[in-house]
């Protein structure tokens, strides 16, 4: 697929920690509206990709280029403005701030941004309506199941509407049957909203939501679209 | 896993407790970097509050040893009040204390009447005229200042022993001296030195200090000691879980817990131990509060000290049980209380009622019968304890019952309050040190506001008229000007006030019979300038004599008095002051002599009498003329005043000196006030201390989520403020409760000693700003950690 | 699986009689099913007729004439079309696969390559079965779920030899 009218893009990224080289010259793209899942064994360096992608990490070499911007040129207060905005996270576990209630939870990006309580809430509790957990707003993360506690992840990374939603290992802690529906209502919501898709996976199963892979190994990104 | 208890019953409990303390304690000290780390944190947290107990149990000791060698050399003794036969082993002894550079030394002149005078503490020999014994820190003062070596100019034959001493820095000389010093009925004599040790009343005031004090400075020590006992208490859990895995049961790992934080509390008792070595060490050569000790007077008393190896060690193993008891540690982890019991008011609020109840009837009356004094002292302390531990007590509740309110607000705050309505408890005990200690000090302070009103006062004197003044007993009036002359003469002198003055009565009283009440009045001759000082008048020259009335009630006579213009007097007094009528010496006052009323004079007394210049009454006429001298300094001149101590030192070695100031604080008090503060606030910094402890644990142990929240772009401010908000909430709510806690102490102590109610504001403020600086710094100190924690790295699965 | 490929395959690393590529394929991949010496020639005839081998030479000893067979260049296309082309994801490919691998190790072609196009063409079946789930009812998903499953072991298996293939290029070598 060719980088023209991608959302987001990543050239020649290279990031080591330590000596040890997480990413040796990955490429990557995405379209909005576009799921990708990002495969690999453990260690290759996907969830490094994700992390430059994101911005969360600044590569040592290349760049990521999202809406004609490089990120790794901006400050960090950019990047982090970005990532209120713009982006939206899943993490596999440990991800839900433990004294907050699961609606405060999800109400807690748009707080970030600046929006008022009442309406957070409010806007909160229609993506929690939408996934399926909007019984167990008032509970906290450690009254409710691993696959409810997940789903409020995923609300709360819709529920700023974002251009592109990170995903890593969204479903690592979950059972077959509550992965499936998180993967649904993920791929679901996002479609809908045209949000692209980082998929961070090792499980075919949830690779087979995804619109197409990419392949990491030995810190290089293969995109398997083009492999007929 | 009971199973396993029963499967072994020949094993005897004892020996289980042992078997797990000891593995325990082997945890503790073999269990990796993460475990040395947690028992040095205790060690360090046990051993620091085992030094403050130490120092406390030591203050007895301490007191005593310097009281015992004070009453050995002091030569006030009551039980020999009558005067003393001049005989071969007496000997006049006079006070010469003297001011350096506003370092108070005590001095005493002797001259012996024979040859087998006693001879002071700590000194081998009576020293002969012209020598002198000089205590270690008086020897090394003269070596360093000439001006004090021209005062003091004895001859160096000795030096002091400790038991002569109050302690190291002691400042201290005993000098040999002509009887002829001894004139004017100066000092007295005696035959042996040192007084029984006086049984007298103490001042219930003071009493009180002395409870409520150790009540307050102990508490907060107790509570961090427990506090450090649960250093790294999360992680541990974790450890424990992990041997639940491998088989043990759940009473085992509470006995294991136990022994780590026993063997850490143990390795407290041990570092403090040394710790209270060294500083004991120092402490001998610092001067603390105007006063300094030996080292071997800083001994704990041995059933304080054992009480403190049992206490502490045991207490940690109980804070341990305690702090387990809320959390069940499962083979998978640590389960806690998913919703923790409500805290119940109604004990908490027992406490302190009870306190009060027990407080309140000691009203008005505390110490005014030493009968049942003990039962009282006991009364009140129980009733000060309990109601500053009823405040403790009250703390969580508040913060939950507070903290359960907001919740709403920007995402700081709602980070904030949500975990502090998660574990409050956590935050509320780490607080409580704060709150007893706040509120003791409040409550003391309160009491020494009194205390310090009884004991300090306005002295009514005017520094800017004159700076030093000093009473001189002279034979003669022409003794009088020559030393006034030898002031004038003085470096740094720019005015001299000289007074001559004597007494008289009226030459022809109406009863004719003379007694000790006859009335008298003050004859005081002083040339124009002194009298502008001490009355208005509107002109002066050489030769006027003015009848000086009192301006304000107290010194106003309670009988019309005698003296008017034109009355004749009788100068000639004997030495109790009883006019002798046989042979009188006669002077009349001037019918042109103005009426004129008094002023306060520098000194802030009023000279109510005759006032006459030397033109008009010749000084030599009076009988037993005592001549005073105000001294106006030249501030230009840096050591004016030790010039003029100086001066003084040639004219008499016992002469009164002292230094003009607007209020005299009893330097006891300015100190003591000094130490309570230095001591809330050490106080408040440990709190603080064991606050960044909890608060960089609970940040570690959310590393990721830390990470995650950063991922979706939260900015340090706002996780940054949330600790801020974290910190502050149950440190504020402390403060408040402990602010009204120690006022409501406070007027129930005033009540018990029947004082009119004040409030030391400044100090209270001051108390305020420690806390807020401790919220400061505990975030400040947090910050680096979070900001560290905040890197994306964290996201990183291991 | 195909033995005509596999023989081809086997040529490509050079000449061979007809028993010495029986030899070399029972040794490699026969272990439960030798090659009839029948299915050997039949399948080098067919070969012969296609164009695929020739005759390299025959040599003539004491026993029967033995023909030397070698591949041609439309031979070596045939099987390199084969070693890209992915199978088509079904259940019990493990044996054709492995083939494919050893072959591709043999003739000095990228496995790993060959293993990521497999993958995707499984990914490919699976994300057509995630989507007839979606829309179809309980009976399509149970049946879908199914077929996932398998299909997801294969991949697994597919992971697993990508991650061995240093140490199986060593004992293919050896």
């Amino acid at each position: 697929m060719t980088p023209a009218g991608s959302l987001l893009i990543a050239d020649g990224l290279h990031k080591a920690y330590g000596r040890t080289p997480a990413l040796d010259g990955a490429h990557f793209s995405i379209h909005p509206g576009e799921v990708v899942a990002v495969m690999g064994p453990s260690g290759s360096g996907k969830s490094t990709l994700l992390h430059c992608l994101a911005g969360i990490v600044t590569p040592d070499s290349g760049a990521v280029h999202y809406g004609g911007r490089d990120l790794s040129k901006m400050s960090d207060a950019q990047r982090s403005s970005l990532r209120r905005g713009e982006f939206g996270f899943v993490f596999q576990f440990g991800q839900l701030v433990p004294e907050l209630n699961c609606v405060e939870n999800v109400a807690l990006p748009l707080r970030l941004n600046g929006v008022k309580r009442k309406e957070a809430e409010a806007r909160a509790l229609t993506w929690m309506e939408r996934l399926e957990v909007a019984d167990v707003r008032a509970k906290r993360p450690g009254e409710v199941s691993g696959g409810q506690g997940q789903r409020v992840a995923v609300a709360r990374s819709l529920v700023t509407g974002p251009r592109v939603l990170f995903a890593d290992e969204p479903t690592g802690a979950l059972d077959s049957l509550n992965g499936e529906r998180v993967m649904e209502l993920l791929t679901e919501a996002a479609r809908e909203t045209r949000a692209a898709v980082v998929l961070v996976t090792h499980e075919a199963r949830v690779a087979a939501y995804s619109d197409r892979e990419v392949v990491v190994r030995d810190g290089k990104a293969r995109d398997m679209a083009g492999v007929r | 896993m009971t199973d396993q208890e029963t499967a072994a019953p020949s094993r005897g409990a004892f020996a289980r407790w042992t078997a797990d303390l000891a593995m325990g304690a082997r945890f503790a000290v073999t269990g990796g970097r993460e475990s040395w780390a947690r028992t040095i944190m205790t060690a360090v947290g046990v051993g620091l509050g085992v030094v403050l107990l130490l120092f406390a149990s030591s203050a007895p000791n301490a007191y005593e040893l310097r009281e015992d060698r004070g009453a050995a050399r002091s030569t006030f003794d009551t039980g020999t009040l009558d005067e003393l036969k001049a005989g071969p082993d007496t000997l006049r002894v006079a006070d010469a204390n003297t001011t350096f550079r506003s370092e108070d030394i005590e001095g005493k002149v002797l001259a012996p009447d024979g040859n087998q005078p006693p001879e002071p503490p700590g000194v081998n020999r009576v020293p002969a005229p012209g020598e002198m014994w000089v205590s270690p820190a008086l020897k090394k003062l003269l070596a360093d200042n000439e001006l004090l070596r021209e005062r003091l100019s004895y001859r160096v034959v000795g030096t002091i022993g400790d038991s002569g001493l109050s302690g190291p820095a002691d400042l201290r000389y005993y000098a040999g001296v002509d009887g002829a010093v001894f004139k004017h009925d100066k000092g007295q004599r005696i035959d042996h030195w040192g007084t029984q040790p006086s049984n007298g009343p103490i001042n219930p005031g003071v009493l009180l200090l002395v409870i409520v004090g150790c009540v307050v400075l102990l508490l907060p020590v107790l509570i961090f000691i427990a506090t450090a006992a649960r250093f790294g208490g999360e992680r541990r859990d974790r450890r424990l879980a992990a041997l639940r895995l491998v088989g043990a049961d759940s009473h085992m790992t509470r006995r294991v817990a136990a022994g780590e934080s026993l063997c850490g509390s143990l390795l407290g008792l041990l570092t403090g131990g040394l710790l209270f070595l060294g500083v004991r060490e120092l402490a001998s050569k610092v001067v603390l509060f105007d006063a300094s000790f030996f080292a071997a007077d800083i001994r704990p008393s041995v059933p304080l000290a054992l009480l403190i190896a049992v206490v502490v060690p045991a207490s940690a193993v109980v804070v341990t049980l305690i702090a387990l008891r809320g959390i069940a540690i499962e083979p998978l982890g640590v389960v806690r209380n998913a919703t923790p019991r409500r805290r119940r008011l109604w004990w908490r609020l027992l406490l302190p009622v009870l306190g009060i109840g027990l407080l309140l009837p000691l009203a008005g009356g505390f110490g005014a019968n030493s009968s049942s004094g003990d039962r009282e002292i006991y009364q009140a302390a129980a009733g000060a304890v309990l109601l500053l531990v009823g405040i403790t007590a009250l703390l969580p509740w508040l913060v939950e019952a507070v903290v359960e309110k907001f919740g709403k607000g920007p995402v700081p705050w709602q980070l904030a309050t949500r975990r502090l309505q998660l574990s409050s408890g956590t935050a509320a005990r780490a607080v409580s040190g704060i709150t007893v200690a706040v509120a003791g000090a409040i409550a003391i302070q309160m009491l020494f506001a009194t205390v310090e009103d009884d004991q300090t006062r306005s002295t009514g004197q005017d520094p800017f008229r004159a700076q030093m003044a000093a009473t001189l007993q002279v034979d003669n009036g022409n003794q009088a000007a020559a030393t006034f002359a030898k002031y004038r003469a003085t470096k740094g002198v720019r005015q001299v006030l000289g007074t001559t003055s004597g007494y008289a009565a009226e030459a022809h009283p109406k009863k004719k019979r003379a007694t000790e009440d006859s009335p008298t009045e003050s004859i005081t001759v002083a040339d124009c300038a002194t009298l502008r000082e001490m009355a208005r008048l509107r002109h002066c020259s050489d030769g006027d004599v003015f009848v000086a009335e009192a301006s304000s009630d107290m010194y106003a006579p309670d009988e019309p008095s005698f003296l008017k213009p034109g009355v004749q007097l009788n100068l000639r007094l004997d030495g109790d002051g009883v006019p002798v009528t046989k042979n009188p010496k006669l002077w009349t006052v001037p019918r042109s002599a103005e009426v004129v009323k008094t002023k306060t004079d520098p000194q802030g007394s009023e000279n109510p009498g005759v006032l006459a210049t030397p033109g008009a009454l010749e000084v030599s006429r009076l009988t037993d003329p005592t001549a005073q001298v105000m001294l106006v300094l030249d501030p230009r001149v840096p050591d004016a005043q030790e010039y003029a101590w100086n001066t003084s030192a040639t004219l008499s070695p016992t002469m009164d000196v002292y230094t003009l100031t607007s209020t005299s604080e009893t330097n006891q008090f300015a100190t003591l006030r000094k130490a309570l503060l230095i001591g809330a606030t050490a106080t408040l910094l440990l709190i603080g201390a064991s606050m960044i402890v909890s608060t960089l644990e609970q940040l570690r142990e959310r590393k990721r989520l830390l990470s995650v929240l950063v991922a979706f772009g939260t900015r340090r401010a706002t996780l940054s403020w949330s600790v801020l908000w974290q910190t502050a909430v149950p440190v504020v709510l402390g403060l408040a409760l402990s602010i009204a806690g120690g006022l409501a102490l406070g007027t129930l102590l005033l009540k018990m000693v029947n004082e009119p109610w004040t409030v030391d504001w400044a100090s209270l403020s001051l108390m305020t700003g420690v806390g807020a600086g401790v919220i400061v710094l505990v975030t400040l100190v947090s910050l680096p950690p979070l900001w560290r924690m905040m890197r994306p790295e964290g996201l990183r699965t291991e | 699986m195909s033995i005509g490929h596999t023989l081809l395959g086997l040529l490509e690393s050079g000449p061979r009689h007809g028993y010495d590529l029986k030899r070399a394929f029972d040794e490699r991949f026969g272990h439960d099913r030798p090659l009839h010496y029948g299915q050997v020639y039949s399948t080098m005839s067919r070969l012969l007729k296609n164009g695929l081998v020739e005759v390299d030479g025959i040599e003539h000893g004491g026993g029967p004439e033995r023909k030397r067979y070698a591949i041609t260049d439309a031979g070596i296309t045939d099987v390199e079309q084969w070693l890209a082309q992915p199978e088509k994801p079904e259940p019990y490919l493990q044996s054709v696969l492995y083939t494919k691998v050893v072959l591709a190790l043999l003739t000095g072609r990228d496995a790993g390559d060959l293993l990521d196009v497999q993958r995707a063409e499984h990914l490919r079946l699976m994300r057509d079965l995630t989507q007839r789930k979606r829309t179809g009812d309980l009976s399509d998903q149970l049946i879908c779920d199914h077929a996932l499953f398998h299909l997801e072991a294969d991949l697994r298996w597919l992971e697993l030899t990508a991650a061995r293939l240093g140490q199986l290029s060593k004992a293919v070598r050896s």
